[in-house]
């Protein structure tokens, strides 16, 4: 057996059943090998496309996503999706393709140094040196990536350990792989877990701050246990989206820089901090020093790391989510039984009643009837058309990066773990579409919804071919406004309205390019046209593209960075005004330049033309 | 309040850590102390009792919340089988330094053999115009010498960073 047949025979053992990427010269065998596999292999339209593929699948499903690239620049397109994955706690195996080992450190065509590259953006990485070890590595990559803290792991093979013969009887798939220096945490410490219970037992205002982590260790049972048991409201992060139902009567929604008002306040007020699986990123807690500023903390995270490292905390529980809230359960019922005896009912009463009076006084505008549309207007009229086709236990929605991003986190309610899918930690722009597809075909039966904006939707537009191509059903909605939404709010509240280089032209017609790759595509200008559309897009089984034309002075309430969460300022809605030059003006400038400096009309690129300068 | 995120003193710690002898092991470590901004002032690396692991001695300068981090993210990787942040003054600590002196006449060399010979250095190497000397011991004595034979010029010098292991029968065990 060839080593790339036991690369993909390994693959199989871990129950790997579909695989994004984009051959090449050095995985050539890798390929050949993957002619007789069973494995479904969707060839994107490029590497980067691959890798955010793999992380949707993997967010979507909880399975590992596995992508390949090959060497050179097939690794280095990896890179942004991968980083993005680890960024986002997210399992995947990027596998790159290598120049033949005798040739490695040559300069070879198409060498890179891919294990140095991914080295600071995997949670751990390999390169194969001989086909022998394909076996173990393989099963020790995948027992890395997801187990504990889940995260990428990348395998660098080289075209001639692919080639290489090797015995598989006598290297057979180890059951166990021995990894002396890994040895996740699981259970919290009974005491740290104690003490936890009697805290919440005893506090007058707690809060929860539900993270990724609850959704990635399946905790959400656990969550809405613990939240109902003792009346805590809980908000999310944006990876904590999802965690716990944002209808439920409990639910504040997401905390932050564009966190909800009763969030922001909660979290600011409260004397009980219970963090589960947040890392306390700088957009959540906005200002360190006044953040929950009259709380105890519990941080509960798998990873001790986290703990301590942006907030101090009082009282630490390294491990797995759903364990320790288990734990706390069951050592809360010991103590005060069903009923709750012991809590401190009276004032929680009145806290919740705050946060409710809150909530009643900030819900949203949303229904907008503007034109051009708001774009909240169409995130409430997609919650009504989900509610009204039944599907709210098949969507999933992803999103790209940026406002688009913001006004479905701020304003669509999630109700389900695993449904909203979003680049947070690395705010990757071109995330939405590739993770689309993966999500797709990780859950083939639910229906999935890619929130874009036209900045982020034609970084990654190459993957309408292969949404075409494999007719993958997803709902495409851009929210085009021709502009670099949050960079633009950001120029116009903290840079004096200096916009610079936010704006986009009128090219393209995105319902003709979507057309020129065979997708249905509709335009929407008119609000009233929202819902239609929506439905017929949701209700077709064919990619479908909705184009709409929104508002581009609409912002969204936030943080200022590094501010308090309290502050929470209005956008100011201006309207773009910035002028795209044309080349030839560009041309007449550059040239003009060149005539004062006495150069020839030409320019400097007029060969052999001696041009004079300052000497240093 | 400023309840969170309170400056700490800094200090000068030594972190001992056996991880596995793989190759790219050194880079996956340095990039981590680059990547997170933590300040190395020494590394030393070398082969452990257990063939295939390797120790290394970290010095490193910063407060007490830096260094929970130092330990906590070099804990994570998967090479690092133990970390330990060694009490400083509950361990053994040497460097080695040798250092060619400008010794051009037999008074100059005299004197600078008679410092050794103080500090219990060796002479490795003479030559007409200098002098090599190997001296060993904790980075102040090293320190002293060179700041003692500094006046005769020194030529070329190399200090290897600090080395150490934690007093009595404790060791770092191979298990996380």
């Amino acid at each position: 057996m060839k080593g790339a047949e036991a690369f993909i025979k390994a693959l199989e053992y871990e129950g790997v059943r579909v695989i994004f990427g984009y051959p090449g010269g050095a995985l050539l065998p890798f390929y050949d090998a993957l002619y007789d596999s069973d494995l479904i292999h969707i060839l994107t339209r490029h590497e980067q496309g691959a890798a955010h593929a793999a992380d949707g699948y993997a967010r979507a499903s909880g399975k590992v996503g596995v992508c390949v690239g090959t060497s050179g620049p097939g690794a280095t397109n990896l890179v942004t999706g991968v980083a993005t994955a680890y960024a986002d706690s997210s399992p995947v195996i990027a596998i790159t393709g290598q120049v033949p080992t005798r040739l490695i450190g040559n300069d070879a065509f198409q060498e890179i140094d891919a294990l140095g590259i991914f080295m600071p953006i995997v949670k751990h990485n390999f390169q194969i040196r001989r086909s022998k070890d394909i076996p173990a590595t393989v099963r020790a990559a995948f027992e890395i990536a997801k187990t504990g803290r889940p995260g990428p792991v990348h395998i660098d093979l080289p075209k001639d350990v692919q080639e290489e013969e090797f015995d598989i009887e006598s290297n057979p798939i180890p059951a166990k792989v021995d990894l002396p220096g890994y040895k996740p945490t699981l259970k919290g410490h009974p005491r740290q877990v104690k003490m936890a219970a009697k805290a919440i037992m005893a506090a007058e205002r707690p809060v929860i701050i539900a993270g990724g982590g609850v959704n990635i260790s399946n905790a959400t049972e656990e969550l809405l246990k613990l939240a109902e048991l003792c009346g805590i409201p809980v908000c999310t992060t944006l990876m904590g989206k999802g965690s716990f139902p944002e209808d439920h009567p409990l639910s504040l929604g997401m905390v932050g820089m564009h966190g909800t008002k009763p969030a922001n306040y909660a979290v600011s007020e409260c004397d009980l901090l219970i963090a589960i699986g947040c890392r306390f990123s700088d957009r959540i807690t906005g200002d360190v020093s006044s953040f929950a500023p009259y709380a105890k903390v519990i941080h509960i995270d798998i990873d001790p790391a986290e703990i301590g490292k942006n907030v101090d905390v009082d009282i630490p529980i390294v491990g797995d989510a759903k364990l320790v809230l288990r734990d706390i359960i069951a050592c809360l019922l010991k103590i005060c039984g069903t009923e709750g005896k012991g809590l401190n009912n009276q004032n929680r009463e009145e806290w919740l009643r705050y946060l409710e009076s809150l909530k009643r006084s900030n819900i949203p505008k949303m229904d907008y009837e503007d034109i051009p549309i708001k774009p909240q207007r169409i995130v409430k009229e997609l919650m009504d058309v989900i509610q009204e086709l039944k599907l709210k236990d098949k969507i999933i929605v992803t999103t790209d990066v940026g406002q688009n991003q913001m006004w479905m986190a701020h304003y669509f309610k999630v109700h389900l773990p695993r449904t909203f899918i979003s680049s947070g930690g690395l705010g990757t722009m071109g995330f939405g579409l590739p993770a689309a597809i993966g999500a797709k075909i990780a859950r083939p039966e639910s229906k999935v919804v890619c929130v874009t904006g036209d900045g982020g939707f034609m970084m990654n537009i190459q993957e309408l071919a292969t949404i075409a191509d494999y007719e993958i059903p997803v709902v495409i909605c851009i929210f085009d406004n021709r502009t670099l939404g949050m960079v633009y709010q950001w120029q116009n509240l903290f840079y004096g309205g200096r916009q610079c280089n936010v704006t986009f032209g009128e090219s393209p017609d995105f319902v003709k390019v979507a057309k020129g790759f065979g997708i249905e595509a509709q335009r929407v200008t008119d609000p009233k046209d929202i819902k239609e559309v929506l439905r017929e897009a949701l209700l077709s089984d064919e990619p479908y593209l909705i184009d709409f034309v929104i508002d581009p002075s609409e912002g969204l309430p936030m943080v200022p960075p590094g501010g308090k969460l309290k502050n929470i300022i209005e956008p100011v809605r201006v309207p773009p005004r910035e002028r795209i030059p044309s080349f030839q003006e560009i041309k007449r400038k550059l040239l003009g330049e060149a005539r004062e400096k006495g150069l020839s009309k030409d320019g400097p690129q007029e060969m052999g033309t001696p041009v004079e300068r300052e000497t240093y | 309040m400023g309840k969170h995120g309170k400056k700490q003193e800094t200090s000068t710690h030594i972190i001992s850590a056996l991880v596995l002898n793989n190759p790219g092991v050194l880079q996956r470590i340095a990039g981590l102390f680059s990547r997170r901004g933590y300040n190395i002032s020494s590394i030393t690396v070398g082969t452990t009792e257990t063939p295939n692991m390797a120790r290394m001695t970290i010095v490193v300068k910063g407060d007490d919340k830096i260094l929970e981090q130092v330990v906590k993210q070099l804990n994570k990787l998967i090479e690092v089988i133990k970390v330990s942040d060694l009490d400083v003054n509950k361990c053994v600590k040497r460097e080695l330094c040798l250092v060619k002196i400008h010794t051009p006449d037999e008074s100059s060399k005299s004197q600078v053999i008679q410092y050794t010979n103080v500090f219990r250095g060796k002479i490795v190497d003479i030559s007409h115009e200098s002098l090599t000397v190997e001296i060993t011991g904790s980075s102040d004595k090293i320190d002293a010498f060179i700041d003692l034979v500094r006046t005769f010029g020194i030529k070329e010098m190399a200090r290897t960073g600090l080395t150490a292991l934690m007093r009595g029968p404790k060791v770092l065990k191979s298990k996380k």
